[in-house]
């Protein structure tokens, strides 16, 4: 079960890996997500997003960066070996139709779960223009598989190292002028809220992916809860996708940073872990 | 209750056995005996480990506390027990001497004694119609019906005899058992037993279900689900875990698609419910499923091991008064809170947790606040909890349950200096099954609706436990699934 086929390092810290896991393969749908844990004693279990999957050959393909002490570790896994639980597809798929012109934004790793949708929006005969930005060349992933399913690719980075110089609301708010009829937005938590205030005044229906602190993913813990219009969601089972000017941005910023000081040393560790056995190696 | 030290209690019973040796009791005698105190560990080392808190009677004290039972010929403890197990005769037995056989008895009509005998609430089910608390005018002065039928069902355990039960041969019938809670685990036994195939679908990584999650290792060592587990895996259960029933697959793909003959739904009651009221999402504020599925499940309380982190509360204000109540209330401590406040609006009587909890979480430390709700939570610029305002309430009518309501008292508001906020008030049915389950019909409260019998509106698909009943106990739920697997088992024979 969950046997990893296929390991790449897309950057320094974000990696792409295929492994086989039949049963998610044939279920999931755009805008789920799955959950992982390492060690079924004393692993934790963390929310991953999905960012292909092939039915056929029963695989799912995650992109994901090494933050806490599990993605580390999951780095560290090699072809052949297993990811000891995997649990999914989880979550509402995104709601997917002709709606005319959809702009996709996608920031970081955020373009990894934007795929499936954009995908599935193209599929559904939409205009899809997708906008992909980073904070420097090295970190964009995905171009090209979205230039596949673009209709109109928008590239920037913060430095200006690869496509426009740009945040990513720039695009987004010259698309904005263009009448859009759906906006979805996959990426840090501020970039999402940006692209939420950017597209607000011009009324643009706008779909945001949630990615918050989980346990069990299932409905049962309720760690992950947000406040959408006033009112209190939970992102595993109601989302994770809501509209985007609905969310409480601020409130779930600062509920991602819960554990904040106890995953500073978990990742200050797990570097020196790297450091140390990179240093063997040598 | 004050505290008395295992070995101490361990004497007073040899010398009362010594003392009734050879004598014929009457029924006024056997009320004389005094009734046999739980062993437990000292509070003040307890409130430290995650241990399990009470050690199960020594040998001499459950045969002092057998004796106290008169065996009554109406035996009106049946009649409070959900299973109906024969209670004076599984007594009797541990009064001979004859565990084993005690043991048998039980096991007729339940199927985990360990567990039930751990965390049943006994004085409002068969202990609540004993004789002997009744002739006291105290139930807490019954027999102790539940100490006994843990003392024999961990005699088996330590003696390793429990033995796996027999199945009938392989009939090529399958079923699915959704959950491996108790109602499930007790679907996945007995239709196994008739020799149908049993695949059992977990979503945790582990099986076990609020066994596991919830309920504390100190109050129910997770070993006591496990050996379960492992005897439903003897028998040749099938189990899956990472599988979410109704998106990794869904019911109609089991029957359709997988071939199974019949779908038992054990799920159980998973949804937290939460106050609605103001700084709910402050930092700080957990749902006690969240608080204890991190410290038990995941471990938390091996700081060193575990990966999952868990909030570093110092003043904790848990919400609620039920045994989950006081789970979380007692695991806070164990964290290393240094004050623990559990809030409950109405008066120790009402409280739902077992008499047993309580005590132990009051010897522990953690202090109680009663005829107390909050109002909102109150949270600083970085939204963590700093305080709690509180309003106070008095006892009015009886309501609908005929317990006395409790009415709020104006201008009682008042701040208390809090950092975490653990709301225990209860549980939900999760909707996933539902809404992914077309045909299943549901009921207001989303609890799935089930005949006396498990069977639901859908053909072949049964249902018991929580996610029926809504958020109810271990033997609840162990009867339910005795009912569906019979059922289940009657229409697989018929087919």
């Amino acid at each position: 079960m969950n046997r990893i086929i296929e390991k790449t390092q897309l950057s320094q810290e974000v990696f792409r890996m295929t492994f086989e896991a039949p049963d998610i393969a044939r279920e999931r749908k755009p805008g789920q997500f799955i959950i992982i844990q390492l060690d079924t004693e004393y692993g934790e279990r963390i929310p991953l997003t999905i960012a292909d999957a092939d039915s056929e050959k029963g695989t799912v393909t995650i992109i994901f960066q090494a933050v806490g002490k599990t993605t580390h570790l999951l780095a560290s896994y090699e072809p052949g070996q297993h990811i000891e639980n995997v649990l999914g597809p989880l979550g509402q798929p995104t709601h997917i139709e002709n709606f005319g012109t959809a702009v996709c934004v996608g920031g970081g790793i955020g373009v990894a779960p934007l795929h499936p949708i954009a995908q599935a929006l193209e599929k559904a005969g939409n205009r899809v223009i997708i906008i992909i930005g980073a904070r420097n060349k090295e970190l964009i992933i995905m171009e090209e598989e979205m230039r596949a399913i673009a209709d109109e690719l928008i590239i920037c980075t913060d430095d200006g190292s690869y496509g426009r110089k740009a945040l990513v609301t720039e695009p987004l708010k010259e698309q904005c002028e263009k009448n859009p009829d759906l906006a979805v937005a996959i990426g840090p938590p501020v970039m999402m809220k940006f692209c939420a205030e950017t597209t607000r005044p011009y009324g643009i229906h706008t779909v945001v992916s949630l990615n918050t602190i989980m346990v069990d993913g299932t409905g049962m813990c309720g760690g992950c809860r947000v406040t959408v219009g006033g009112e209190t969601r939970f992102v595993c089972v109601d989302g994770p996708e809501f509209d985007g000017h609905l969310v409480d941005f601020d409130n779930m910023i600062r509920r991602l940073g819960s554990y904040k000081s106890q995953e500073d040393d978990a990742h200050h560790k797990c570097h020196l872990d790297l450091k140390i056995e990179a240093e063997k190696q040598k | 209750m004050s505290y008395i030290a295992p070995e101490e209690l361990k004497k007073k019973a040899g010398d009362i056995l010594e003392d009734l040796k050879g004598k014929e009791l009457k029924a006024k005698d056997r009320i004389a005996i005094p009734l046999q105190e739980m062993p437990s560990q000292d509070p003040k080392v307890r409130k430290g480990n995650m241990d399990e808190v009470a050690l199960g009677y020594f040998e001499e004290q459950v045969k002092v506390e057998a004796l106290r039972c008169l065996q009554c010929k109406n035996a009106p403890c049946i009649k409070g027990c959900p299973v109906a197990i024969n209670i004076p005769g599984f007594i009797l037995a541990a009064a001979e001497g004859d565990y084993g056989k005690s043991l048998s008895i039980i096991k007729e009509t339940s199927l985990l004694p360990a567990i039930c005998g751990r965390v049943c609430p006994q004085e409002s089910q068969c202990q609540l119609y004993c004789t002997v608390g009744k002739s006291l005018k105290d139930v807490e002065q019954s027999v102790s019906i539940g100490r006994i039928e843990r003392f024999v069902a961990d005699y088996a355990r330590k003696a390793k005899a429990a033995s796996v039960p027999e199945c009938k041969p392989d009939t090529g019938k399958k079923v699915a058992v959704i959950g491996s809670g108790p109602a499930s685990i007790t679907v996945a036994a007995d239709v196994r037993k008739e020799g149908h195939q049993v695949t059992i679908f977990e979503a945790f990584h582990k099986p076990g279900g609020v066994m596991v999650y919830g309920i504390p290792e100190f109050r129910l060592p997770k070993a006591i689900v496990e050996d379960e587990i492992q005897t439903l895996i003897a028998m040749g259960c099938e189990l899956k875990t990472n599988y979410l029933i109704g998106r990794t697959r869904k019911i109609s793909d089991l029957m359709e698609k997988d071939g199974y003959d019949a779908v038992f739904i054990g799920t159980g009651a998973g949804l937290p419910k939460f106050m609605n009221i103001e700084g709910e999402n402050l930092i700080g504020v957990f749902s006690a499923n969240e608080y204890l599925t991190r410290v038990n499940l995941m471990k938390a309380y091996e700081k060193e091991r575990s990966d999952t982190p868990i909030y570093q509360a110092k003043k904790v204000a848990v919400l609620g008064g039920g045994n989950v109540a006081m789970d979380a209330a007692r695991s806070a401590l164990r964290m290393g809170a240094d004050e623990v406040h559990l809030l409950y609006r109405r008066t120790e009587k009402e409280m739902p947790a077992r008499v047993e909890e309580v005590a132990h979480a009051k010897e522990e430390g953690v202090q109680f606040h009663f005829l107390r709700n909050p109002k909102r939570i109150i949270g600083n610029d970085t939204d963590r909890v700093t305080g709690l305002e509180v309003l106070k309430y008095e006892l009015g009518e009886p309501d609908d349950s005929g317990r006395r309501r409790p009415v709020v008292i104006k201008d009682s508001e008042y701040v208390m200096d809090i950092d975490t906020v653990i709301v225990a008030i209860g549980n939900n049915s999760n909707p996933l099954i539902e809404k992914t389950t077309p045909g299943l019909e549901t009921n207001k409260w989303g609890n799935i609706v089930a005949d006396g019998n498990g069977k639901t509106s859908m053909d072949g698909v049964y249902a018991g436990g929580d996610i029926v009943l809504g958020a109810a106990t271990v033997i609840l739920a162990m009867g339910e699934g005795r009912r569906a697997a019979a059922s289940i088992n009657a229409r697989l024979a018929g087919q």
